[in-house]
């Protein structure tokens, strides 16, 4: 065997290593307590798999394979740019904008998959091989597609005008949305027939570009952890087409393990709003925060209660449940409700944390949100472990969550029925934290807030926790 | 058997068996912990940046220079980044030795 088949099974053995390294370092991020040592162990697979990557190239360099030193240059410079760039936003941002750069970087991954085919068709002077052929374009689809639908999806999470979060209807939106589905699949037709045409290939290419600006923007801002996820499935699909391209294993195993990942835990979280991703993505019933806007007096009345009622409450309960949503997330009030609740123990109550599978905008994040905070990981209980403690709790402390309250969910004929819900009618006495009456994105009104034992406390979450903190220390 | 056709089949074999896997892997992750795998997921196709390097180790001409800078650029960004904020989430996780024996005393003086 020559050096350069030496070095290439020692780098395909290299590649083996690190794709083990991501199954064990998914494995192991199972449980909390492993979980860190599971990202290192994958990070180390990845670290190795390129590290052996750049050897091989430099192996295939050394036995006059044509390698120039411009070769390098992109590699290095491409590497310096992006790395510098991702180091730097990962380390720099806040946790709560944690789900939109994430997105961000679910982008360049679709967007690199993509760029590969491009650049790999560009190469060709004949039709490929069917399976290639084939290969190439969903690389290319799917990569576009997800390139644009994450850069859209993490603009409405950043609040960006040109992004809003709130649904935006294009007009026609759905005919383009079809016409450019229907050019997609026409043109992949044409190329899979053994046709090689740089233009159709632009074409396609372009309308999946536009694809996923036309799938993403109608869809609201609540809804967009699903849509990232499901994005996030697409760019590990994508990049195992890219692996089928290139003929790489490592590309094919990452990529294939990833767009299963995706696949699951979009379903897990739609399934826990009672959704199906179909729904989500054709638009749905989905408001998303678009319609927190006033609905003053939705259904039935409403009891308002003050600051001083709330806080003389909380002072004097022996178990209190805090069950916080998007809206604390939004108003970025995790540190508030945490002084809250050290004061409340301070005073010898029993604080608890209820979590919903999907409070928040994304599955954990409210755990992510409040252990930042540093709330004790133990007192943050798991929606069946916490329903049955709902009938011994004094005040339940509703904190900008909605629909997963609503116990309109446990009776047939609403739109949120059947989907599991925090048993938080049971407790004696219910507090609402909420800007106003508006609705969540199932756009129906909350049974609860019209419940006897409710009272509505109008405020922003960050606000109306730091009245309430107030309120209990001049007690 | 041509060996294009072996080749495609070693590639579905791995492609098939990797999917298999991954449903096996996840499904076991608890809900608590779903926003930092779906992170860490997000990290691992970061992976395309050995096929970034491959055809930028091939790129001769201009055009296929840039394609390949942005691409090796866009993944770099995509595992860097990845694994670093993945990292920052999980470090929330630790274990905090003191705050959960306050927990229990405070249930100890309101029981």
């Amino acid at each position: 065997m020559t050096t350069l088949g030496i070095v290439e099974v020692l780098v395909r053995l290299a590649w083996l290593t690190g794709a083990s390294a991501f199954v064990i370092g998914l494995m192991r991020m199972n449980s909390p307590a492993t979980a860190r040592n599971g990202n290192l162990v994958s990070a180390g697979g990845m670290t190795l798999a390129i590290g052996a990557t750049a050897v091989l190239i430099l192996a295939q360099q050394l036995d006059g394979d044509g390698i120039s030193a411009t070769a390098w240059a992109i590699i290095l410079v491409g590497v310096a740019i992006g790395g510098g760039a991702g180091l730097y936003t990962a380390r720099t941002v806040k946790m709560t904008a944690m789900p939109q750069l994430v997105s961000l970087f679910n982008a360049m991954g679709g967007g690199a998959a993509a760029l590969i085919a491009i650049d790999d068709y560009l190469g060709l002077h004949a039709a490929p091989s069917l399976q290639i052929n084939v290969a190439t374009v969903l690389d290319i689809v799917i990569g576009s597609i997800t390139f644009t639908g994450s850069l859209i999806a993490s603009g409405k999470l950043m609040g960006l005008s040109i992004t809003p979060s709130r649904p935006v209807q294009i007009p026609g939106g759905r005919i383009v949305t079809a016409a450019l589905a229907l050019i997609v699949v026409v043109g992949a037709l044409f190329l899979w027939a053994g046709n090689l045409s740089v233009p159709v290939m632009a074409v396609i290419l372009l309308a999946a570009l536009i694809f996923g600006v036309t799938m993403t923007l109608p869809i609201g801002g609540a809804d967009m952890p699903v849509v990232i996820s499901l994005l996030n499935s697409f760019t590990g699909t994508a990049v195992a087409m890219a692996g089928f391209v290139l003929d790489n294993p490592v590309l094919i195993i990452a990529g294939a393990l990833v767009g299963a990942s995706g696949a699951i835990l979009t379903n897990l979280m739609a399934t826990a709003m009672n959704r199906s991703v179909l729904n989500i993505m054709i638009g749905g019933f989905g408001g998303g925060e678009g319609t927190q806007a006033a609905v003053a007096g939705a259904g039935g009345s409403v009891r308002e209660i003050g600051v001083d009622d709330v806080a003389i409450q909380l002072a004097y309960a022996q178990h209190v449940i805090i069950v916080p949503g998007y809206g604390l997330a939004v108003a970025q009030a995790q540190h508030a409700v945490r002084e809250l609740a050290e004061l409340l123990e301070a005073r010898g109550v029993d604080v608890k944390y209820a979590i919903h599978p999907v409070a928040g905008r994304m599955p954990g994040h409210m755990n992510v949100l409040l252990a930042e905070a540093n709330v004790p990981y133990p007192q943050l209980k798991e929606m069946d472990d916490i329903n049955p403690e709902f009938e011994r709790a004094d005040v339940a402390l509703v904190i900008g969550a909605n629909d997963v309250t609503n116990p309109a969910a446990r009776h047939p004929g609403s739109p949120v029925s059947g989907m599991p819900i925090l048993d938080v009618d049971h407790a004696k006495s219910i507090v609402v934290i909420k800007r106003s009456m508006g609705r969540g994105y199932a756009g129906i009104d909350n049974e609860l807030y019209t419940d006897p034992k409710t009272g509505m406390l109008f405020a922003d979450a960050k606000d109306g926790l730091a009245a309430l903190t107030a309120a209990v220390k001049a007690l | 058997m041509t060996p294009e056709v072996e080749t495609l089949l070693n590639a579905l074999t791995l492609f098939v068996i990797a999917i298999l896997v991954g449903f096996a892997v996840i499904s076991k992750v608890p809900a608590t912990l779903h926003t930092p795998l779906m992170s860490g997921a997000n990290s691992i196709h970061g992976i395309v940046l050995v096929g970034a390097m491959l055809i930028a180790a091939e790129a001769n001409d201009l055009p296929s220079q840039i394609l390949s800078l942005l691409a090796v650029a866009f993944a770099s960004m995509n595992v860097v980044g990845g694994y670093v904020v993945t990292d920052r989430m999980l470090q929330m996780f630790r274990k905090k030795p003191v705050a959960p024996k306050a927990d229990e005393a405070a249930v100890e003086t309101a029981a």
